[in-house]
């Protein structure tokens, strides 16, 4: 580094020396200022800043590209096309063995009313709708694809709650399929030719006639936080994800948070300076760094293979995420303990507390905040994580929805993965409107932490 | 009744005793009488004295006659088995006629599971269990199916009724036994609590040792946690170095562990070579630290030296939600948007032909580097934030601006913890997992083409573990040996990261 020859010199051999340097440096004249390379050095700095810059902007870029492209993605999925459709219950169909007239009771036979052909009811309903003649059966079987396949569940249900019905015209609201749905949300390219794109010409217009009609209808999508896995985009959902996570998340508030805490205080509080403490401290901070699909790993072969527990459990998904979120929650509130003033032990010790007393009714209390906020943030963490449940098998399509924590359950990151990884595209949509979801929880419990923590930095 | 019910009324033994002594402790006071401690501690001594050894004891109950009851009813099965092997394991459906001695044990191996299972699901049937002794093993399957929807293995044996019914009877009554020993045991703890209760007896000290000793405990779960981690791929890991010698596997070039052949059937084990998924770890991790370094280095240079409060305190907090956002979202992300995106650009570029794959080296490599740039930053940060300020001051007064100042004395003296950042930073990217089963490809190749999909050591063991795992097949085994591969390989690098920082934390302090 050449600053020192930069400064500039009175001593007599100064000049002479500053003289030389000089021209060495740059060809001017003597006695004029010195060039020291100025220019070149702010340009350096200059530079340097722009480095700087860029980097931020950069990162900055890239965090407003991942969330602009999951908004664009999912957005629309938050609400959904529906068909109001007044269907005839036509007895013929429904019952084309008269069975009814000999046994009314089968009505409610699951085995009876499974068997019934509800999709011709829907397509002969729609087709009198759109005029279509019934026996042009290319055109039925494009209608057919316009109503979503889980419209035959649906009116299964309803003829088994009301089997008086049958043989009258209902008005019944039904799910469009994915792809009418995306058509009506203006998805698709129609410039592409008709073989290329998910929706033909004829049903392009049928679209438009339904919708100049008023029978398709867009509406806030509840079936996205309602209903369970499905094959069909329109009709699955992420409820049992929710309760899985919501299972996982109570699991790990009540394990890891007490056991977190209860090993912080021992650490900061009562353990001596040891080799032990010291293998301890050393054996967290390494947890805290283990990738995260280890966890997963221990909890195969702990949690099921030798414990016996059952396999897609949020149970095991808790305590494995117990074990993950452990460190944090142990480095948080150690760093919280640490940040209680040292005067308020010496004056409780002082008054005749004993140890645990000072711990647990004065130190405590006033780490509880930080604590509060390490645990939130730990929690944030372990709602997040997909790796160590894809392992413990709760990778899975559930139907049902999980009654307890040992019920076979998704979690909310994990639906995300599944989504991801089916091959229709209307899942994409679905998949991004889960990761709404989740940024938004996640959104919300950050938002908390720092509510929390600046309220507490206000009250000290 | 069960366990958990008998080990509510011993909680409620224990609730009672609390009450109880600290009532009498009171009393005691009021009578003027100068007790130790206050009665709260003479009531929490009553709930440990009445509740612990009873738990205790029902715990120990429990496991030892689930075990002892196990024990039995498969050394039943072992003499059904040898009397009637020829025809087990034809019914199991083995196809081994190589030699015997494996085919029994195979074959006990899977009754053993078929006959946990219906000692699982017999009580679900209700009634009188007894009944289904003579029952045949088809009926109790079609019973279970159609009543309970609970599906049983088909391959089951009649003989097996008898077993799990007399499991399921002996079980009962050392339940019972048992259960009614533990609350006996609770009544008289109770009983005996009172003795405590008098005035020169230390109560306060006594739940304070228990306290600590609890703490201690708690904190030994830490270490605990390490070692099953270790334990769990150790076992199998050794398990699996049985069928596949060491030297295949770390220096194996060919991954193909071929999953479709039947386990058992000779020369089918597949080859099961590390290099191609550690190449195709590390190099993934080079590509995401060469977007991650740069960038989080320089915002963290801004930000510590350049950018005022106000800027700072919105750009910092910014920049970590990037370290908020869960890995699944950076992998739907790759998937989603980075990798058309770099196709479409490659295929722009070169005039139709893209030479970049959606799924390639460069795409997880660089969504895994965005991931990365707030955990450098923010750990670049306050270290270079830690750098005291008379370093710089002494920069200054010489003269040099404030990019020589941090390029040739800030950074110098931050380096080692810089170092170590880096280091967690690259243990971080090569343990990570969802944006490389996204992002990354399954092919395991080694090449050194960056825009070509090459595989990982993370991706492989959600491969083999996810779907139908058989513990005794190299191809679920080695999981377990990637994930020991994996472990070892980071903690080395975190160890020596954790080194550093504390090797030269104190240096300016």
């Amino acid at each position: 580094m050449s600053e020192g020859a930069g400064i500039e010199k009175n001593t007599p051999g100064g000049g002479a020396q500053a003289a030389a340097l000089a021209a060495v440096t740059e060809e001017e004249p003597a006695g004029k200022r010195r060039d020291i390379g100025l220019k070149r050095r702010y340009r350096a700095e200059k530079r340097f800043r722009f480095y700087g810059i860029a980097a931020i902007i950069f990162g900055l870029f890239f965090l407003v590209s991942l969330l602009w492209s999951i908004f664009a993605h999912g957005f629309g999925a938050f609400w959904q096309t529906t068909i109001t459709l007044p269907v005839v219950l036509e007895a013929q169909v429904i019952d084309p063995d008269n069975r009814l007239a000999a046994e009314p009771q089968s009505v409610s036979d699951p085995h009876f009313l499974a068997m019934i052909d509800y999709p011709l009811l829907l397509r002969r309903a729609l087709a009198q709708k759109l005029g279509v003649a019934a026996d042009n059966r290319a055109a039925m079987r494009e209608i057919g694809q316009l109503i979503s396949p889980s419209a035959r569940g649906q009116m299964r249900r309803f003829l088994g709650a009301n089997p008086r019905t049958i043989g009258t015209v209902q008005t019944i609201r039904f799910l469009a399929s994915a792809n009418v749905d995306a058509a009506f949300k203006g998805q698709i390219n129609f410039s592409l030719p008709q073989d290329k794109r998910r929706i033909s010409d004829r049903q392009r217009q049928w679209i438009t006639l339904l919708g100049k009609e008023g029978l398709l209808h867009k509406s806030f999508n509840t079936g996205l936080f309602t209903l369970a896995a499905s094959a069909n985009a329109e009709s699955s959902g992420l409820a049992v994800a929710l309760i899985g996570s919501f299972y996982i998340m109570l699991i790990v508030l009540v394990l890891a948070l007490p056991i977190g805490v209860v090993t912080a205080i021992y650490l900061e509080e009562y353990a001596g300076k040891n080799s032990f403490t010291d293998m301890i401290e050393v054996n967290i901070n390494n947890l805290a760094a283990v990738p995260s699909i280890v966890f997963g790993i221990l909890g195969l072969s702990v949690f099921i293979n030798f414990f016996g527990l059952p396999r897609s459990a949020s149970l095991v998904g808790g305590l494995v995420l117990s074990l993950m979120t452990l460190p944090t929650i142990i480095i948080a509130a150690r760093v919280a303990l640490q940040a209680v003033p040292s005067s308020i032990r010496a004056a409780a010790l002082g008054l005749g507390a004993s140890r645990t007393q000072t711990v647990f009714h004065h130190v405590l209390p006033l780490a509880a905040p930080g604590i509060l906020t390490g645990t939130i943030i730990g929690l944030a963490r372990a709602l997040g994580e997909t790796a160590p449940l894809l392992l413990i098998g709760m990778v899975a399509f559930i139907a049902n929805y999980p009654v307890s924590p040992l019920d076979p359950a998704t979690a909310l990151p994990v639906q995300i993965y599944m989504w991801a990884g089916e091959a229709e595209r209307s899942f994409v949509e679905r998949s991004s409107a889960a990761i709404i979801v989740l940024l938004a929880f996640l959104t919300l419990m950050n938002v908390t932490a720092v509510f929390l923590r600046r309220r507490f930095e206000k009250r000290q | 009744m069960s366990a958990l019910g008998v080990a509510y009324i011993i909680i409620l033994f224990g609730l009672a005793g609390f009450f109880a002594c600290r009532a009498q402790a009171r009393q005691l006071e009021q009578r003027g009488q100068k007790m130790h401690s206050r009665p709260l501690y003479y009531g929490w001594w009553a709930f440990f004295v009445t509740s612990a050894p009873a738990l205790l004891f029902l715990l120990i109950w429990t496991m030892s006659s689930n075990l002892y009851l196990e024990r039995r009813a498969f050394s039943h099965l072992a003499a059904q088995n040898t009397a009637a092997m020829p025809a087990a394991s034809a019914m199991a459906g083995r196809a081994e006629n190589s030699g015997a001695a494996p085919a029994q044990s195979a074959g006990s191996g899977l009754e053993k599971a078929v006959l946990s299972d219906l000692v699982k699901n017999l009580p679900a049937l209700g009634g009188n269990i007894a009944d289904y002794a003579q029952a045949s093993y088809a009926s109790v399957r079609e019973k279970l199916l159609t009543v309970k929807n609970i599906a049983l293995v088909e391959n089951g044996r009649d003989y097996m009724l008898p077993l799990a019914v007399k499991w399921l009877e002996t079980r009962r009554i050392l339940q019972k036994t048992g259960g009614a020993a533990a609350i006996i045991l609770a009544a008289l703890a109770f009983a005996g609590s009172f003795y405590y209760v008098r005035p020169a007896f230390r109560a306060r000290n006594k739940v304070e040792q228990l306290v600590t000793s609890t703490l201690f405990l708690a904190s030994l779960l830490a270490i605990a946690t390490t070692i099953g981690i270790v334990l769990s791929m150790l076992f199998q890991t050794v398990h699996f170095f049985e069928s596949v010698s060491p030297r295949a596997f770390f220096f194996g070039t060919v991954w193909d562990p071929r999953f479709s052949t039947a386990a058992g059937e000779a020369g089918a084990t597949g080859r099961f070579g590390l290099v191609p998924l550690l190449a195709g770890t590390l190099y993934i991790a080079l590509v995401a630290m060469i977007v991650a370094v740069p960038i989080g280095l320089f915002a963290a240079i801004y930000m510590a030296e350049y950018a005022s409060p106000g800027l700072r305190s919105v750009i910092k907090p910014l920049l970590e939600i990037l370290a908020g956002i869960p890995t699944i979202v950076y992998g739907f992300f790759a998937l989603m948007t980075v990798g058309p995106f770099l196709r479409d650009i490659s295929a722009a570029l070169a005039g139709g032909q893209s030479f970049i794959q959606a799924q390639s080296v460069l795409t997880a490599g660089l969504v895994m580097g965005i991931m990365l740039i707030p955990f450098v930053s923010s750990l670049s940060d306050d270290i270079i934030t830690a750098v005291p300020r008379a370093l710089r001051d002494g920069s200054y007064g010489l003269g040099a601006t404030q990019s020589e100042t941090v390029k040739k004395v800030v950074l110098p003296a931050a380096l080692p913890g810089i170092v170590a950042a880096l280091l967690l930073a690259a243990s971080r990217a090569i343990g990570e997992t969802m944006i490389v089963v996204l992002a990354a490809g399954v092919a395991a190749n080694i090449s050194f083409n960056p825009f070509a999909p090459m595989t990982t050591i993370t991706v492989k063991i959600v491969n083999q573990l996810t779907g139908d795992l058989e513990f005794d097949s190299p191809q679920t085994l080695v999981a377990f040996a990637l994930g020991m591969t994996l472990f070892v390989l980071t903690l080395l690098m975190n160890i020596f990261a954790l080194y550093i920082v504390r090797k030269y934390r104190e240096h300016y302090e």
